[in-house]
C-alpha cells in the first residue's frame, strides 16, 4: 500500500510541475532557515572539541543577588567559587576562568585585537584542547604568576606568521607574556571555552577579582559521574547560604548545570526554575512551530485547490472500498513525501549556505557543519511540516462523499 | 424462499439545499437475485443513476432499508460501507473513472489495494483481469494511451479484479461507439453468463437493454413497470 502511495506521490509531483515547485520553493525555504537555525544551536550547544565532556560537566554561567527591592544578575565573581566552592563532593576538578575580554595589542605596527581569558590551571585539564604546539600552562605557573600564555592559531598566525611560536613574546592587554602553547580556534559562540589568548588568571593587573562574589567568572565542574549531577547541585545550593553577600544583597541565586541548562536560565533569568533547558527547548520549538504555520497554510490552501482535481481519484478509491481513514492516510502520506523531498533539498542547500558561512570572516572560527544530528532535525520538522500542512486537506478530501467526488470528477 | 441479492424497501432519496427540496427518488421497492443480469432505463433526471448509487452504497438512501444478500446496510459505518464495496460490488462508471497518472495494471489492482492482499498476488490477479477483458497487451499503457473502449475494458477489469457478486454499470456504453458498445456488452454478458455475476445496468440505449435479462424502468423517481 505505502509502495503505492509512494509511487502515486512521485508521478503527481512530476507531473503537476508548478505545483511542485511552489510547494517545493515555500517547503524548502521553511526547512532550510530551520535547518540553518539548528546548524546555529547545534553549532553552539553540541559537545564538540574542547568541550567533549560536556555530559559530566556542570557550569555557573549567570548568579543573581537579591535585595529586598533590587536584584543584580550576570557572571559570579571569581570569590564565590574560590572560597565557597572548592572540594565539592562528587566533583573530580574544578576550573574557574574569565570571560574573555577584547585586549589591543600594537605589534611590529601593526594593531591586534584579541579575546584574552585568564583562567587557572585546571582549565586545561576539564577541557579537552587538541594542543598543536606546546602543551598548557600548569598549577605552578598559576601560582607563581608566570606571565606565560596559550594562543590560538588565528592569534599565532597575526604575531608570528610562519615563524616559531613556542617560548616567543606577545603584548596582550598592556602585558607580555611567553607562548607555552598553541591550540585550534574555538568558535566564537561556545563561550566556555573560546578565546585568542589564554593566560593565568593570577597575572591579573590586581587582586580584586579574588574576593568578589559577583563579576566576569565562569565556573566549571567536571563531576566523577554524570549521575552525581543533582547531588552536586544541592550541596551548591547548601554552601549559597553561607555565602558572605554584598551589604545591600540578602539572598543570592546560581545553579550548576549544563551548558545549554546554564544558558537557557540565564535567557528566561528565572533562578528558580528547575529545568530552564525544557523550557528554553520548548520555546525554540514553538518560534520553529510558528515559523511553519504560514508557508504551511500556504501549502494547505494549494493541496485544497487541488481537491476537485483529484475527486474522481477520490470517488474511485471510495468506491472500490477505500475507508475515509485509507484515504486520508494516503493524502497525509503524499503531503510527507513532498515535504521530506523539500527537506532533502533544505538539506542539501543548508550545506552550501554553510560552507559559504564557514569561508566568510561573517562568524569568528566558525566552522559549521551539517552531522546526523541536524540532519535528524532537519527530517523531524520535515516531517512536521509535512503533518501540519497535510491534516486539515487530507481530512477534508477523505470526507468526500463518494457520489459527491465522483461527480466532482474532471473525468 | 432464497434471499434475493439486492433489496430495496420504500426506498426514497431527496436531495436538499437551503431552499429547495428535489425528491430524486420516491418509494422505490425492488428486488434482484443473484445471477440476474438487470438495466435500468428511463429518461433523464428521473433517478436512474441515483438509484444504481444507492445500490451501490455510494450514496445513503433519505428513507428505507436497502439490504445486500439479506443483511440491512441502510445504517452501516462507513468503514463497514467501504469494507462492502470492497469486498461485494464492482463499479463501471460512464466516463471509465480511471486515475490517469497510473498505469494500466496499477489501476486494475486498486480494489486489491483495500484487502490484505500481497503485491504478486495483486499484480497477478490484476493480469488475470486484463487477460480476461483482452487487454493484456496494453497492461504498462497509461490511460490517455488507449482509446474510450479499451478504457472501459481497463475499468471492467477494475471491476471484476476483485470477483464481486455485484456488478454495477452507470451507462457503460454511453461514451461509446455502437461496435465498442457491443463488445464491452458482450464482456458484461459473458461475466453474467459464465461467472453468474450479479448485473445492474443503467442505460439509455434499448437495444443494450433488450440484452439483458429484465428491465427496470423508472420515471420521475417512481418505478413504472
Amino acid at each position: 500500500m505505502l509502495k503505492n502511495y509512494l509511487k502515486l506521490s512521485l508521478k503527481i509531483l512530476g507531473r503537476r510541475k508548478f505545483f511542485t515547485f511552489v510547494s517545493l520553493f515555500g517547503i524548502g525555504f521553511t526547512l532550510l532557515v530551520l535547518t540553518l537555525s539548528a546548524a546555529m544551536l547545534d553549532h553552539i550547544f553540541a559537545p564538540y572539541a574542547p568541550e567533549t565532556r560536556a555530559d559530566r560537566t556542570l557550569t555557573v554561567f549567570s548568579v543573581r543577588l537579591q535585595s529586598a527591592d533590587s536584584w543584580s544578575t550576570g557572571p559570579a565573581g571569581y570569590g564565590l567559587y574560590d572560597r565557597y566552592m572548592r572540594d565539592l563532593p562528587g566533583v573530580e576538578r574544578m576550573t574557574i576562568s574569565s570571560m574573555p575580554a577584547t585586549v589591543v595589542s600594537y605589534w611590529k605596527g601593526a594593531r591586534i585585537e584579541a579575546l584574552l581569558r585568564r583562567t587557572d590551571a585546571d582549565y586545561f585539564r576539564i577541557l579537552d584542547f587538541n594542543f598543536l604546539e606546546g602543551a598548557p600552562y600548569g598549577q605552578a605557573d598559576v601560582d607563581e604568576s608566570r606571565f606565560v600564555a596559550v594562543i590560538n592559531e588565528t592569534t599565532r598566525r597575526k604575531y608570528f606568521g610562519a615563524s616559531p611560536a613556542l617560548g616567543q613574546m606577545i603584548e596582550a592587554d598592556g602585558q607580555s607574556f611567553k607562548v607555552v602553547g598553541v591550540v585550534p580556534d574555538v568558535p566564537i559562540f561556545r563561550l566556555l571555552s573560546m578565546g585568542d589568548i589564554y593566560v593565568p588568571v593570577t597575572t591579573a593587573k590586581s587582586d580584586d577579582y579574588k574576593n568578589k562574589i559577583r563579576g566576569g567568572f565562569i565556573g566549571l565542574f567536571l563531576l566523577k559521574d554524570k549521575g552525581l549531577a543533582d547531588s552536586v547541585r544541592q550541596e551548591f545550593k547548601a554552601r549559597l547560604t553561607k555565602v558572605e553577600l554584598p551589604q545591600q544583597f540578602n539572598k543570592i541565586y546560581a545553579v550548576p548545570e549544563s551548558f545549554f541548562g546554564s544558558f537557557a536560565r540565564m535567557f528566561i533569568n528565572d533562578f528558580e526554575a528547575d529545568e530552564p533547558g525544557d523550557r528554553l527547548m520548548a520555546i525554540f520549538l514553538t518560534i520553529a512551530a510558528l515559523f511553519m504555520i504560514l508557508p504551511a497554510v500556504n501549502l494547505v490552501n494549494l493541496n485544497v485547490s487541488r481537491a476537485l482535481e483529484r475527486s474522481s481519484e477520490i470517488g474511485v478509491r471510495r468506491a472500490f472500498g477505500a475507508s475515509a481513514r485509507d484515504l486520508l492516510l494516503q493524502f497525509l502520506f503524499e503531503n510527507v513525501i513532498i515535504s521530506v523531498v523539500g527537506g532533502i533539498l533544505a538539506l542539501m542547500a543548508a550545506g552550501a549556505v554553510l560552507a559559504v558561512l564557514n569561508r566568510s570572516d561573517l562568524i569568528p572560527y566558525a566552522h559549521f557543519a551539517l552531522n546526523l544530528r541536524i540532519v535528524a532535525w532537519g527530517f523531524l520538522f520535515a516531517l512536521t511540516f509535512g503533518v501540519i500542512s497535510g491534516v486539515w486537506p487530507a481530512w477534508r478530501l477523505s470526507r468526500l462523499k463518494p457520489i459527491n467526488a465522483l461527480a466532482g470528477g474532471s473525468r | 424462499m432464497s434471499v434475493p441479492m439486492i433489496r430495496l424497501e420504500n426506498v426514497e432519496k431527496v436531495y436538499r439545499t437551503d431552499r429547495i427540496e428535489t425528491v430524486a427518488l420516491s418509494g422505490v421497492n425492488l428486488d434482484i437475485e443473484e445471477g440476474e443480469f438487470v438495466s435500468i432505463m428511463g429518461p433523464s433526471g428521473c433517478g436512474k443513476s441515483t438509484l444504481l448509487h444507492l445500490i451501490g452504497l455510494l450514496d445513503a438512501p433519505s428513507k428505507g432499508t436497502i439490504s445486500l444478500n439479506g443483511a440491512a446496510v441502510t445504517d452501516a459505518s462507513d468503514k463497514a460501507l467501504a469494507h462492502l464495496r470492497n469486498q461485494q460490488i464492482g463499479f463501471v462508471f460512464q466516463s471509465f473513472h480511471l486515475i490517469p497518472d497510473l498505469s494500466v495494471l496499477d489501476n486494475v489492482e486498486i480494489p486489491l489495494l483495500y484487502r490484505k492482499v500481497g503485491a504478486a498476488e495483486r499484480r497477478k490477479a490484476a493480469e488475470a483481469a486484463l487477460e480476461r477483458v483482452g487487454l493484456s497487451a496494453r497492461m504498462h499503457h497509461f490511460p490517455s494511451q488507449l482509446s474510450g473502449g479499451q478504457q472501459q475494458r481497463v475499468a471492467i477489469a477494475r471491476a471484476i479484479v476483485g470477483r464481486p457478486r455485484v456488478l454495477l454499470a452507470d451507462e457503460p456504453t454511453g461514451n461509446l461507439d455502437s461496435q465498442m458498445g457491443d463488445d464491452i456488452m458482450s464482456i458484461l454478458q459473458d461475466l453474467n453468463t459464465k461467472e453468474k455475476t450479479t448485473l445492474v445496468m443503467v442505460t439509455h440505449d434499448p437495444r443494450q437493454a433488450e440484452k439483458t435479462v429484465r428491465t427496470i424502468r423508472m420515471f420521475d423517481g417512481r418505478r413504472v413497470n
